[in-house]
């Protein structure tokens, strides 16, 4: 459907290089507090995309995300803390953990399917908190009162502010991160994984080894959260059991949907909506804010029941109609 | 020994809860085929409208009686107003609605009746029955109501015209309407039996927890352990899943050393899981057989 002589995909890559423009300018542009927020959306952006992974081009449930943020942000926190490590070393660090504990968990989740496996991950996100209070561990992770670490500082003198500084390390992550989901889903791995969620018994039966890429999924999805999870804790400077809730994971699974599941870019108005909108609702009411975010939710759902993202190429395609139909 | 058997019967009396709610979950799952994750917060609504009619005079069973009716009428209600209008939607919105549907009822409950812990009356006797002192009477009418209502349910469901018409619409709902079955009705009944049965177990176990908006929070989630454990498909299992999820906390809680008192929730959620292991349809359910 060309208009203005352009296609699509130019139209795509057009709005992809000026959100990165305008993602770049930002900083500079307002308080530091709104630079710290925004870096926390692109946080929730990425642990999104994790559980996007899984459950929108895989298939799986998961209400146990909160669990893998976890794992992340104490990897991150323990690593800076007691060992004095460097904080870009806690994020490769917090990625492999994470990936071998989801794909340990994924392994015999493989039995379950469904509801099932939804029960089995809100099992692990309600247990992850206590497991964290453990008095027996307590003299890594703090017990309940937690660890506190310091932010970094931007390298070479460069003249930014530490919450500057790290919205553009956190934005540099986002972009790799991104363009590795992107680049997976496009790839033959992708397909078979999509393939798994469309329909299993005919992947298998075209030869896809189904238990392997399930585990691998539920492994990829869980080092993405994990990442998140790491840049979390530093953004924020502190780690407790009690940040890592049920509510957390129920969050990511509020953004994904309302972001638009199997969405790689709806990730991020996922973050946005997860950051923002409480916000917005405590203003409204402060008495009824949670009634006033469910309200919220739900018009969410009814106007746009594919998500953010279903809405975008809904618009996109009038609007690029109209284009056409008037030249 | 006296030390077992205290919390094995102790662990009963909180299975029956806990089997309530499993129950309660069982039905709108059989009637929708998902998760309800705001029916904790549903009874827990239920409970503080049977407090305030008992604020305003009503004798403890005829509030029990309104509350049962209210509760069942705005389960259907609920369903025909959020739930009927995205019949269609993909599941995760669906799920979505269910999380919006639980912050609504929570807020607006400590809006309304604030957060402050309200005391519940029981209404059976408080003195121990013929003298022993292992089971109070409360627990003991709690295990009786719960099978008292399985008992109704399994009758309902067997032997009148209308349980077999919901069983129908479940199990098949084209066939359903084909016959003259009224499905959206049946799909909203199933959603107001569910809502009535949340509110007989959140006023059972509000004596025990006190009535504040987050009482149900940890009791839905082994309502939730014990329809699964039992099966998703099965009422019976799932009543049976709820006694054996909270025989299973207070002896893992009491005997499992070291650990016991700080994982007691982490140890049953194990558990389960374990038991999904061998038998992923839970052990009373039916598998899903599926053909190429």
């Amino acid at each position: 459907m060309p208009s203005l002589g352009l296609s699509l995909e130019a139209w795509q890559r057009f709005a992809l290089i000026g959100a990165i423009l305008v993602a770049a300018a930002l900083p500079l542009l307002v308080k530091n507090f709104t630079v710290f927020q925004l870096t926390l959306v692109m946080v929730y952006a990425i642990a999104i995309l994790g559980l996007n992974l899984l459950t929108g081009i895989n298939g799986q449930f998961s209400l146990g995300h909160s669990a893998f943020y976890a794992i992340g942000a104490y990897t991150a926190a323990i690593m800076m803390d007691r060992f004095d490590a460097s904080y870009l070393l806690t994020l490769p660090a917090a990625g492999i953990i994470c990936f071998v504990a989801g794909f340990l968990f994924g392994l015999p989740a493989l039995r379950l399917e469904g509801l099932y496996l939804a029960l089995a991950t809100f099992a692990l996100a309600v247990a992850t908190p206590q497991l964290f209070k453990l008095s027996l561990i307590e003299r890594w992770t703090g017990g309940v009162q937690g660890i506190v670490i310091q932010k970094p500082d931007a390298p070479f003198g460069l003249p930014l502010s530490q919450d500057q500084w790290l919205y553009y390390f956190t934005l540099a992550v986002v972009l790799v991160m991104f363009w590795a989901a992107r680049n997976l889903v496009a790839s033959r791995t992708g397909r078979a994984l999509m393939a798994i969620r469309d329909n299993p018994l005919a992947a298998a039966a075209m030869g896809i080894n189904t238990a392997v890429y399930k585990s691998l999924a539920f492994a990829v999805s869980a080092l993405y959260t994990g990442v998140a999870g790491a840049l979390g804790a530093i953004v924020i400077q502190f780690v407790a059991p009690d940040s890592f809730t049920f509510f957390l994971a129920v969050s990511f699974l509020v953004g994904l949907v309302v972001g638009g599941v199997g969405s790689i870019p709806g990730a991020l108005i996922g973050g946005l909506f997860v950051l923002f909108v409480p916000n917005i609702a405590e203003a409204i009411s402060k008495g009824l804010a949670w009634a006033v975010y469910g309200v919220i939710l739900i018009l969410v759902i009814y106007i746009m029941p594919k998500g953010a993202a279903g809405l975008v190429r809904l618009l996109a395609r009038r609007f690029l109609r109209g284009l056409s139909s008037r030249s | 020994m006296e030390l077992f058997l205290h919390q094995l019967l102790a662990g009963i009396a909180t299975g029956g809860i806990y089997a309530c709610m499993a129950l309660a979950v069982v039905m709108i799952y059989q009637a929708i085929d998902h998760f309800n994750f705001a029916q904790g917060e549903m009874a827990m609504f239920s409970t503080y409208i049977a407090w305030q009619l008992m604020q305003w005079g009503f004798p403890y069973w005829l509030a029990f009686t309104a509350t049962v009716v209210i509760s069942f009428i705005g389960g259907a209600l609920i369903e025909r107003a959020l739930f009927k209008p995205i019949r269609t939607a993909p599941i995760l919105s669906q799920i979505v609605v269910f999380i919006a549907l639980f912050s609504i009822l929570n807020s607006l409950a400590g809006f309304i009746w604030d957060y402050t812990i309200k005391s519940f009356p029981s209404p059976f006797p408080a003195e121990p029955i013929l003298g022993n002192r292992l089971i109070s009477a409360h627990d003991l009418g709690m295990i009786g109501v719960t099978l008292l209502l399985l008992a109704l349910l399994y009758l309902h469901f067997r032997y009148t015209r209308l349980g077999l018409a919901m069983r129908a619409a479940a199990a098949n709902p084209d066939s359903a309407r084909l016959v003259g079955i009224r499905v959206g009705w049946m799909v909203a009944l199933g959603w107001g039996m569910a809502s009535a049965i949340g509110a007989v177990a959140g006023m059972m176990i509000a004596p025990i927890v006190f009535l504040e908006p987050n009482m149900m929070l940890s009791i839905l989630l082994y309502g939730l352990a014990g329809a699964v454990v039992g099966g998703l498909n099965s009422p019976g299992g799932a009543v049976f899943g709820g006694f054996a999820v909270g025989v299973t906390e207070n002896l893992a809680g009491t005997f499992v050393p070291v650990v016991g008192r700080e994982l007691k929730l982490t140890i049953a959620l194990v558990l389960i899981v374990c038991v999904l292991m061998l038998r992923p349809a839970g052990l009373f359910g039916r598998a899903a057989v599926s053909r190429v």
